[in-house]
């Protein structure tokens, strides 16, 4: 009964998107339905909560008679597993991400009350055009609630590897980001729509957009971390087509973050602001659809099914596509946005949203490239050679951009005025360059760059700080100094462990060892290991330094149903590093066991740095909501 | 976007292709003695691709042929051969397909110019904003 | 903004997205990695045998100016079952075949062509599949033809149906 039920408040759910559009469209003539749309979206809301609720509850009682649960799921699995099955699977992660929607809009509803009554009609018609795509989706091709008959007696059970914590919150994390995303594009387009293209429609906006950025950033960092623990050789970014997908609407994001502050303050780059809420629901649409596709290749790719990558794409193009139509015909008749000049706080941003967009564009291409190249008949591969070499440049140019751009005035300001700050910047940079140079002589251009700008922006990023009542600064500074901070913190480990990793590749026998980076570790022994669904080895071993030892237990299991092969990385956690620990298969020829082991000198702070700039966002986001402004912002820093 | 990195494990996980069995090749997975040497061969070996995964760096993989693919790469870096001639070597044998770098001619050289183009059109995009003087 | 036409295009980019992706939905992708060696000298290499009683494979084996198979297999290869028969009926046609046995134990060489029989001139080992890699094979199966020139004419992937035996036996006519 429960999976009717929820499929019935599913339909019911779509009704009311309908509704809610009918509501929208009819402000374009009388707006006599237009009473209709805020109730409209919470019942939606309401509605999405209770269908999602129930596949929760069938994954919980794991009734089998449902196709989704017999097929992932599975009677003896851990009932956090049972939970987490609803959405780790491609109908019910889209459960979800309706759910997220729906509930987005009912938000707006409830609570949206600065941008005007049309604009926001406007808003949720758009939304509702939006949800009502997915509604299909999920309705047509993604029934979450198919029945199995008859059903089994067991279910097929979730793929062991996909037991991991990590996994659960993973997918959702990101997706939550691209429902934000999708909110922010229907800002926007309402916005087009009803001409109110200015700061009240950017403060509005604005939380959707920070929302959205921190979901991304979390969801981001925790992938790159769990590639560099799960995929046991050490490396945490491949520029994989994956990867890129999730990097691109992050990119737009942070541009469109940087670019609404401005429209919500200076009531400048308003065209620019709305193609960039385009832009990033675009490019999350685009990532989904890559993903889902199976049309590049990619290390992470599964599950894919080129039927609904179809679908996606056509939503995708239908959207966005009428979105820049609508953009090009009407952006014109926008009015331009408060004059500043190059150097001013507008013109910092401006050259963020420039690099910003820059580095996205050269994704984008190298991404999308090895396509084009197979359409013309060649067949290439574009892989982290190019994307570094490409990227790193102008990501520095960026940061370099960051050192000045938040102690800028608005409007004018003068160079002059922060000359000590330049010269103690590049005092920093100078030095830290040499003592690179000096020291480890050979480590690339990148990584001494690398360290030397984050070094100088983990000082910079304080000074907005200079001068303040720190009890009194507003909470979006705060957020604001701890998420250029936590970029500051992440790039100094990205260039760390980029240049100064140290890696040993050996065969031992127990008992002997292998030296890293003023390491002594020592294979005791190798045992076998048994899991519920795998069998494998371990690896005693102890690392010693300093007179400290440690023990680690690498392992390198085999899994059955399906058959697969990992292994698990040992990692042991210093303060100034990882040693990163990996046992191997036996060598054939001398029955030596492999051991590959790396030490990555402030490698964690990659993953720190990003969940620093995830809590500035969220600190930001908490300041801007526990704060509404009632009054026009002041032209301040707490208006930044 | 759902399971994105997370299918990593997926991907260790390769599908067991039954693989055989053999000796790994010497050089696959022991270092060079030259620190030099080995950076080079690390720095190459990140740069080509492995014929047999999905789209995984021979230094990042264990399937056999990548480590056939980086026995190659140290025996040759031993010989004093430079990185760009191992490189070609292997596109000698693969195709462009196997290096992660595409050349700078041809259909790359838009690929290499992209970055300084978009650099030059959004600066020039942005001309407008500064215009009018405040 | 006084350039109306470039507001049209984010449109443009979107417009060419959407083509690649469509492109890239509706033409299977080709994810085989072919040997860049096809047209090439057959490359030198000296391989022992594969198991006992078959002759190794050298580069020289293969230079007495006659259009030959090279075939790429291995015991562990469920295809390299499935297209035993077809390389009987090339033998029967005539053709050469020389093969290299790539990963593989000498017993379980033995056992492979015990069950699904020998059409092999001679067996080398690739044990650390370096001859694979100087041919630019991906893996097994695979067929190369030898041209009488002593160069690799043509390259077959995967395992050999009964439709490309006229093919290969094409082949091989072309490569005297």
């Amino acid at each position: 009964m429960m999976a009717e039920a929820g499929l019935a408040a599913l339909w019911l759910a779509a009704a009311m998107a309908l509704l809610q559009l009918a509501g929208g469209l009819s402000l374009i003539g009388d707006g006599k339905l237009a009473s209709l749309i805020r109730p409209a979206a919470m019942v939606q809301g309401a509605l999405c909560v209770f269908s999602f609720c129930a596949l929760i509850w069938l994954f919980w009682i794991t009734d089998l008679s449902v196709l989704l649960v017999a097929s992932n799921s599975h009677i003896d699995k851990p009932a956090i597993f049972k939970i987490a099955g609803t959405w780790g699977n491609h109908e019910g992660s889209m459960l979800l991400w309706v759910t997220v929607m729906a509930l987005s809009g009912a938000a707006i509803a409830l609570l949206e009350k600065r941008i005007d009554a049309k604009t926001l009609g406007a808003t949720l018609g758009v939304q509702a055009v939006v949800s009502l795509g997915f509604f299909a989706f999920l309705l047509f091709s993604s029934n979450p609630f198919e029945r199995l008959v008859p059903a089994p007696a067991q279910g097929a059970g979730l793929n062991p590897l996909l037991q991991d914590i990590g996994l659960a919150f993973h997918p959702p994390t990101l997706y939550i980001g691209y429902v934000g995303l999708s909110v922010a594009f229907s800002f926007a387009v309402g916005a087009l729509l009803t001409r109110q293209v200015g700061p009240a429609f950017a403060r509005a906006m604005r939380p959707w957009v920070l929302g959205a950025w921190i979901f991304l950033t979390l969801g981001i960092t925790a992938g790159s971390y769990w590639a560099y623990y799960e995929l046991g050789w050490g490396g945490w970014w491949f520029w994989d087509p994956v990867e890129n997908a999730s990097l691109m609407p992050w990119l737009a994001a942070t541009a469109l973050l940087h670019s609404v502050s401005v429209l919500a303050t200076r009531n400048a780059l308003r065209a620019w602001t709305i193609m960039l809420a385009l832009v990033a629901f675009a490019m999350s649409m685009a990532g989904t659809f890559l993903v889902r596709s199976g049309v590049l290749t990619s290390v992470h790719s599964f599950a894919v099914d080129p039927e609904r990558g179809a679908f996606i794409l056509t939503l995708m193009l239908v959207y966005t596509g009428a979105a820049f139509v609508l953009f090009a015909l009407r952006i014109g008749t926008v009015r331009q946005g408060e004059p500043f000049q190059l150097v001013s706080r507008e013109g910092a941003i401006v050259a963020n949203n420039i690099f910003l967009s820059v580095i996205l564009g050269i994704v984008l291409i190298g991404t999308l490239y090895p396509l084009a190249a197979e359409a013309l008949g060649d067949k290439i591969s574009v892989g982290p050679p190019y994307f570094n070499k490409a990227t790193v440049p102008i990501a520095l140019l960026l940061m370099l951009a960051l050192l000045l751009g938040p102690m800028l005035r608005w409007r004018r300001d003068e160079i002059a005025r922060h000359k000590y700050w330049l010269v103690g910047f590049f005092a920093i940079i100078l030095w830290s360059g040499v003592a690179v140079w000096q020291f480890a002589p050979g480590v690339g251009i990148f990584p001494t760059l690398g360290i030397a700008f984050a070094l100088a922006l983990a000082v910079a990023s304080f000074v907005p700080l200079k001068g303040r009542n720190l009890l009194r600064t507003p909470l979006p500074i705060y957020g604001m100094v701890i998420a250029h901070f936590g970029l500051a913190v992440s790039v100094f480990g990205m260039a760390s462990e980029s240049g100064f990793s140290k890696e040993s590749l050996t065969a031992l026998s127990p008992g002997q060892s292998a030296q890293v980076a003023g390491w002594t570790v020592k294979l005791d022994d190798v045992n076998p290991a048994i899991g519920d669904n795998w069998v494998g080895i371990q690896g005693e071993m102890l690392a010693n330094r300093g007179g400290k030892t440690f023990a680690l237990h690498p392992q390198s299991r085999q899994f059955f149903q399906p058959e697969m092969q990992t292994s698990e990385a040992a990692l042991l956690t210093r303060w100034n590093g990882q040693l990163y620990a990996v046992l191997a298969q036996p060598d054939e020829r001398t029955g030596k066991w492999q051991v590959r082991l790396w030490w990555k000198p402030y490698v964690t702070f990659i993953w720190f740095g990003g969940a620093l700039v995830a809590l500035g966002g969220l600190i930001a986001l908490l300041g801007r909501m526990l704060r509404r402004p009632r009054k026009p912002a002041k032209n301040n820093w707490a208006s930044e | 976007m759902r399971q994105a990195f997370t299918i990593l494990t997926l991907l260790v996980a390769a599908p067991v292709f039954a693989q055989g069995s053999g000796p790994i090749p010497e050089l696959a997975n022991q270092q060079l003695a030259d620190p030099k040497k080995e950076a080079e061969a690390t720095n190459l070996m990140h740069g080509l691709r492995c014929i047999q995964c999905q789209g995984q760096s021979i230094a990042d993989s264990d399937a056999p042929m990548a480590a056939t693919m980086r026995a190659e790469v140290r025996q040759q870096i031993a010989k004093g051969e430079k990185p760009e001639t191992i490189r070609k070597w292997m596109i000698g044998r693969y195709g462009e397909w196997v290096s992660f770098e595409p050349e700078m001619k041809g259909s790359g050289l838009l690929l290499w110019a992209a970055p300084v183009l978009l650099l030059l059109v959004a600066v020039w995009m942005a001309r407008g904003l500064f215009r009018r003087r405040a | 903004m006084t350039r109306p036409w470039l507001l049209w295009l984010p449109l443009a980019v979107i417009a060419f997205i959407g083509g690649l992706a469509i492109y890239g939905l509706l033409v299977p992708k080709d994810e085989l990695v072919r040997s860049a060696m096809v047209g090439q000298k057959l490359p030198q290499f000296a391989l022992a045998p594969a198991t006992a009683g078959v002759q190794g494979l050298a580069s020289s084996d293969m230079a007495d100016g006659k259009p030959r198979l090279l075939n790429i297999f291995a015991s562990w290869c469920i295809p390299c079952k499935a297209e035993a028969p077809h390389l009987e009926t090339l033998k029967k046609a005539g053709v050469e075949i020389d093969a290299i046995a790539v990963r593989d134990r000498p017993e379980d060489v033995a056992v492979f062509l015990d069950q699904f029989g020998n059409p092999f001139r001679r067996i080398g080992a690739d044990n650390e599949m370096a001859v694979q890699l100087m041919l630019g094979s991906s893996g097994v199966p695979e067929t190369y033809v030898i041209g009488s020139d002593g160069k690799i004419s043509y390259q077959h992937i995967g395992d050999i149906r009964e439709e490309h035996v006229p093919m290969l036996l094409e082949k091989l006519a072309e490569a005297k």
